[in-house]
């Protein structure tokens, strides 16, 4: 392959972004790049940018799949919510919340309840035939007046080891949350790839009538995809919640469906549905939490935040889009000598 | 195992907040509105309506104030209270003042998201004879004659007092220091911002290396806590804008394998329970008190408006500083 | 192969003019391309090709599918950048850098799918570009008079204000050709336009390209009808594997030397192709695969009774819109049924859903090959073992070495052009757009195959392979229901016919070698009063 042909392979300029961050991290605090090893653990910034995008990367894989059926699913965020709310109030309110039962139990409780909301929304989507956007939206805005009723309005703060574990801890050196998003990035690579439910779910999103002649349940596959949605969210709002050990609903996962929009689209999965890439999605995650975290470590003014954002993401988009990278070809072809037209 | 009460609660809670979120596009999609948004107009009676537009519910202190809003200004007190929650949006809140105006609502008191933009809509407030009171944060408005009174703590005092301890007790070697603001563009974050620096200019010995915005929550302070840690390898001092963000940075500090409180000191502003649970266990050094009780203090200047009297257009809250010792000692007694 | 604008190809030698019209070649060609070669990544897909267009007369552009028909027009109107070559269009040579510019200068093209907006008015999709503005707005009325008057220039008498999709079709097409004529254009491109129009509407389309042709419009007509293409054009190009065969004058050449000049292929050849499909005698099993006992679904096809026989092949007959499709879709169970039974082997069944269906061995290939078959951004591996994966469930994925074996077998079977597993599905031509269809369905063992205008705008060489392949299958102990709208064509594979009209079964024919198209019409005609 030569060098043209890795310029407009479509994860090429995600790439190229992600390294620019990193190295320019590096050049103002060269002990960005150091991995360390601490109380038996690796400590860094690679590392820190692991466990950090592990939230998004799971939001935005749900994403994927939902988007990748034409679908889309704002929901996520209050889903986030609402599983650290469940989840916390359920320790807080234990005799034992240190013990490794109540939290799992408390876990398992919150995953029914984000579950209930994936199928309620695939419900709308898939059987009642409600615009993605649309159904999606009661949940988004719902969502948090739900996770608020269930902390009471409060930020609920607990002591729990077990559950400190998931955003905190580290196994074999490295950060539980990370393990636990390679581990959902690994099932979802096999869901989608060793059975047949990632080329029935592209079908479907390319052509919803067609699959369904073809035969392809499209009914049952976009409501599955808005339930592994929410449960993906769901594990996302425990890795949140247990970062800074409280249910914050007001906060957790705010604006994150954007954020995951964003991710899937620099993967350069479309919007349009069809064929969806996993492996884009982990890029798209990791370039715009790099890009968070590289806003403090360069010292961004706080009154240009918003805007240094937008221009990285407005930058990648562009050089993505098929548009610009045809103009920049055809540029190049240009100087190469063409057969002119002959006048008549 | 989901217990009965919770199922009712969270099924309650499903047709509620499904009942706001799609009958009040936008206005108000958390369920924490207290009153009835379908009862409108001022004409309720003996009561005094109010319409009270809050900021959100970002962090503990604005729960805490919350709380005493509404517990005050009740019925039983003679007050008829419409209460939103705006999100952290201006827009929603300036969405929510429009529609006290048209409610004809008697008083309307709110507490600005950030400072500037509020001419217009306050002066509509004026047009329709409404008295607006201001509470916990300030606006940029040259014409005072837009409101009443503004009735909360001094945020510069506030930001000076941690800046002179920080100084006084930290400063006699040189420190480095690190800042969360607040919510970009609002008052107390600026406010904030500024006594720190008048209180430390003078003191050669403390340096601010960086400061960025945690938006006043405890994750968004932990991010830019750790992204600090990277940065930063010699950090001193951490100033945080209020306890959550400080919350939010003991945890990264503790993550990255130092001692929150010894090898990093941190200060911060607000006085909520868990930031004073923390400095009473010696992870924060130092709290300025933000006092959130503004609820008697709302209470009474209303009544003394109804009554014709006058207020001081500036009022000051009482507030406290606590150092580990008086935190314990504080603590069991705290309302909030 | 390079000549100049005005050389006539060597195959074919100087002809005077028609008599009843003077020599277009009296005139200088409006529009001449020259030598265009034309190469996407590792094809050529023109070599040297050469067309004029002359005003006032109407060219057809022959070729089979692959040929490169389309890839000229696009040539021509700035789609695709030419490698090589000449375009000069009125005594200037020009390049356009897409169609916008193309239809500046004059060239308007209908494509062969309607590219409209379905929900846009039919104001609005004629006008669209051009609407009729005041003080720099829309003037939405005056948009919609304006829109009225190009209708009526085409004897168009719909409601410019009625929603595009609510028109067949049909009325769909001659509304994109209405919009191709609002920028006056000089040369006008039909690609296709007849290949969903019935008998009467194929005439009223003539007769407008009749009289553009008579205000000096120069059209340039790609068909597959050939009846259609010698009933209207003056001359013809034809092109085979995107080289130049050679430019002749329609009353010169005799169809069956089209064909094999489009083919390349000797008569005997085609003789047998053509022959080949003949339907055999009906050996029938006793039991109908399916019977269809008063079936009907309300607004879409009044109650029938059908029965259809492993071993069979049940043609459907009827005009455009006579619910020949929505009996196959109440079959297939894509629309469901509300009144009747269905029976599949004598067993009372409900479809609910085409997967209900498709495990009852009950396939269906739709009539819209791009809307409702193939899965455009998928390759044809993916496209042909679908209805496959469908029939397992998305647990169960078809080993890639199975998956692989049955690929290769139908795209050899079916002569799939290209023979490659991993081409995208959406950029094969229409006729191996199909071919990947009943590859598709094929794979899934079906029992009773119902095809919907399998042939509709592919070529006489897929066409002759599609029939004889029904004609096969049948023989195999396939129950096969047959829909076309060609009658020559459902005649000559079929056993029985059905004949539709107005949403209804009027009647049904055995096949024999007495009956003919005029058997069917007449029965059409008559509502199936006498049959």
């Amino acid at each position: 392959m030569n060098l043209g042909a890795i310029a407009r392979h479509r994860l090429f300029w995600p790439l190229v972004a992600l390294v620019l961050l990193l190295v320019a991290s590096a050049l103002k605090s060269p002990a960005f790049l150091e991995v360390t090893v601490r109380d038996g653990h690796l400590f860094g910034g690679p590392v820190d940018i692991l466990r950090r995008s592990s939230v998004l990367l799971l939001v935005a894989l749900g994403m994927t799949l939902v988007i990748a059926t034409r679908g889309i699913d704002l929901s996520v965020g209050a889903v986030m919510a609402i599983a650290g709310a469940v989840a916390l109030s359920q320790i807080a309110a234990s005799p034992d919340p240190g013990a490794l039962s109540t939290v799992l139990l408390a876990m398992a409780t919150a995953l029914a309840v984000a579950l209930a909301v994936g199928v309620f929304n695939g419900f709308l989507v898939a059987v009642v035939g409600i615009q993605p956007i649309v159904a999606t939206l009661i949940f988004m805005t719902a969502g948090r007046g739900i996770a608020m009723l269930i902390t009471g309005g409060q930020i609920t703060t607990v002591t729990s080891a077990p559950y400190k574990t998931i955003a905190s801890g580290y196994w074999l050196g490295l950060p539980v949350a990370a393990l636990i998003a390679a581990f959902v990035f690994g099932v979802t690579a096999l869901l989608t790839r060793r059975t047949a439910l990632g080329v029935l779910i592209e079908s479907v999103g390319i052509n919803p009538s067609a699959s369904r002649l073809a035969g392809v349940r499209a009914r049952t596959i976009i409501w599955t995809v808005y339930v592994i949605c929410a449960a993906f969210a769901c594990i996302a709002g425990f890795i949140k919640s247990s970062d800074i050990m409280a249910a914050d609903s007001n906060n957790a996962g705010l604006f994150i469906e954007l954020d995951a929009i964003l991710a899937v689209v620099i993967g350069g999965t479309s919007l349009a549905g069809g064929k969806f890439s996993l492996t884009g999605t982990l890029v798209g995650s990791l370039v715009i939490t790099t890009l968070t975290l590289s806003i403090t470590i360069l010292g961004i003014p706080v009154n240009a935040v918003s805007l240094f954002k937008a221009l990285v993401v407005i930058a990648v988009c562009l050089l993505q889009s098929p548009v610009v990278q045809h103009r920049m070809r055809s540029r190049r072809r240009r100087v190469a000598p063409v057969p002119v037209e002959v006048p008549a | 195992m989901v217990s009965r009460t919770f199922r009712t609660r969270a099924m309650a809670a499903t047709v509620a907040a499904l009942a706001l979120g799609l009958a009040a596009c936008g206005s108000s999609g958390s369920g924490d509105s207290s009153t009835d948004a379908a009862s409108g107009g001022g004409d309720s009676g003996d009561l005094i309506t109010v319409g009270f537009s809050q900021v959100g519910a970002e962090s503990g202190w604005r729960a805490a104030n919350t709380k005493s809003i509404q517990d005050t200004l009740t019925k039983d007190n003679g007050f008829d209270l419409k209460f939103s929650d705006a999100q952290q949006k201006q827009e929603n809140q300036i969405q929510a003042i429009r529609s006290y105006i048209a409610q004809g609502v008697d008083y309307i008191a709110f507490s600005p998201v950030v400072e500037s933009g509020w001419d217009a809509v306050l002066e509509e407030a004026k047009q329709a004879n409404i008295p607006v009171i201001l509470t916990d944060r300030a606006v940029d408005s040259e014409d005072t004659s837009l409101y009443k009174t503004f009735i909360g703590s001094d945020f510069v005092e506030e930001g000076k007092r941690i800046g002179e301890w920080v100084s006084d007790n930290l400063g006699t070697e040189p420190i480095n220091v690190v800042e969360l603001q607040g919510t970009t563009g609002s008052a107390p974050a600026i406010d904030r911002k500024q006594g720190f620096e008048d209180a430390t200019k003078g003191n050669p010995n403390v340096k601010i290396i960086a400061s960025q915005t945690g938006n006043f929550t405890r994750a968004e302070g932990k991010t830019v806590m750790e992204g600090f840690l990277q940065a930063y390898p010699d950090i001193d001092v951490v100033y945080a804008h209020n306890d959550d963000m400080g919350l939010g940075a003991i945890e990264a500090i503790e993550a990255a394998g130092k001692v929150p409180g010894k090898d990093i000191k941190i200060v911060s502003i607000d006085g909520v329970k868990d930031g004073m649970t923390a400095l009473s266990e010696g992870k924060i050094n130092y709290i300025v008190e933000c006092n959130p009780l503004l609820g008697p203090d709302l209470a009474d200047i209303i009544k003394t408006l109804q009554s014709g009297g006058t207020v001081e257009p500036r009022i000051v809250t009482h507030d406290d500083a606590f150092d580990q010792a008086a935190a314990t000692a504080a603590l069991p007694t705290r309302q909030y | 192969m390079t000549t100049s604008p005005t050389a006539i190809p060597p195959d074919q030698p100087d002809q005077p003019g028609e008599p009843d019209r003077p020599d277009a070649r009296d005139r200088e060609p409006v529009v001449a391309m020259t030598g265009i070669t034309v190469t996407f990544p590792g094809v050529k897909a023109l070599d040297g090709v050469d067309l004029r267009l002359f005003p006032g007369e109407v060219h057809a552009l022959m070729g089979e599918n692959g040929a490169g028909k389309s890839t000229l027009i696009k040539a021509l109107t700035g789609v695709y950048a030419v490698d090589a070559g000449t375009i000069v269009v009125d005594g200037t040579a020009r390049t356009f850098a897409g169609p916008a510019q193309a239809q500046a200068a004059g060239i308007s093209t209908v494509y062969q799918e309607v590219n409209l907006c379905d929900n846009l008015s039919v104001a609005e999709n004629v006008m669209l570009g051009h609407e009729v503005r005041r003080a720099g707005l829309v003037d939405f009325r005056g948009t919609r008079r304006a829109a009225r008057e190009h209708l009526r220039a085409l004897n168009l008498d719909i409601d410019p204000a009625s929603t595009l999709s609510s028109h067949s079709l049909a009325v769909q097409q001659l509304v994109a050709i209405c919009r191709a004529m609002v920028v006056d254009a000089r040369v006008l491109i039909l690609d296709e336009p007849t290949s969903s129009l019935d008998v009467d509407e194929v005439e009223r389309l003539f007769a407008v390209v009749r009289d553009l042709r008579g205000r000096g419009v120069a059209i340039l007509f790609v068909s597959h009808f050939l009846e259609q293409v010698y009933a209207i054009s003056d001359r013809m190009t034809v092109l085979r594997n995107g080289t130049l065969v050679g430019e002749y004058r329609t009353a010169d050449l005799p169809r069956v030397e089209l064909v094999q000049k489009m083919i390349g292929r000797s008569l005997e050849v085609l003789e047998q192709l053509e022959e080949a499909p003949k339907r055999v005698a009906a050996e029938r099993g006793v039991q109908p695969y399916v019977q269809a006992l008063g079936l009907g679904r309300k607004g879409s096809i009044e109650p029938f009774d059908l029965d259809v026989y492993p071993g069979e092949v049940v043609g459907l007959a009827g005009l455009l819109g006579s619910g020949r499709t929505e009996l196959a879709r109440l079959l297939y169970g894509a629309d469901r049924s509300d009144v009747g039974e269905l029976r599949v082997e004598g067993q009372p069944t409900r479809l609910r859903t085409p997967r209900a269906a498709l495990a009852r061995r009950i396939v269906y290939s739709s009539e819209s090959r791009k809307t409702e078959g193939i899965i455009g951004d998928l390759t044809v591996r993916e496209n042909i073992v679908l209805g496959l994966q469908a029939e397992r469930g998305w647990l169960r994925r078809i080993p890639q070495r199975k998956a692989d074996e049955v690929v290769a077998q139908y795209v050899e079977q079916l002569g799939i052009r290209p023979a490659d597993p991993d081409a995208i599905a959406g950029n094969l031509s229409g006729g191996n757009q199909q071919k990947v269809l009943l590859a598709r369905w094929l794979a899934t063992q079906p029992r009773l195959l119902l095809l919907d205008e399998p042939t509709r705008g592919i070529d006489v060489g897929a066409k002759a392979e599609i029939q004889r392949l029904v004609a096969e299958l049948a023989e195999q102990g396939m129950a096969v229901v047959f829909i076309s709208a060609e009658l020559e064509e459902v005649l000559r594979l079929s056993h029985r016919i059905a004949v539709m009209r107005d949403r209804r079964k009027i009647g049904e024919l055995v096949n024999g070698d007495d009956v003919t198209t005029d058997d069917v019409v007449d029965l059409i005609a008559s509502g199936g009063q006498d049959a």
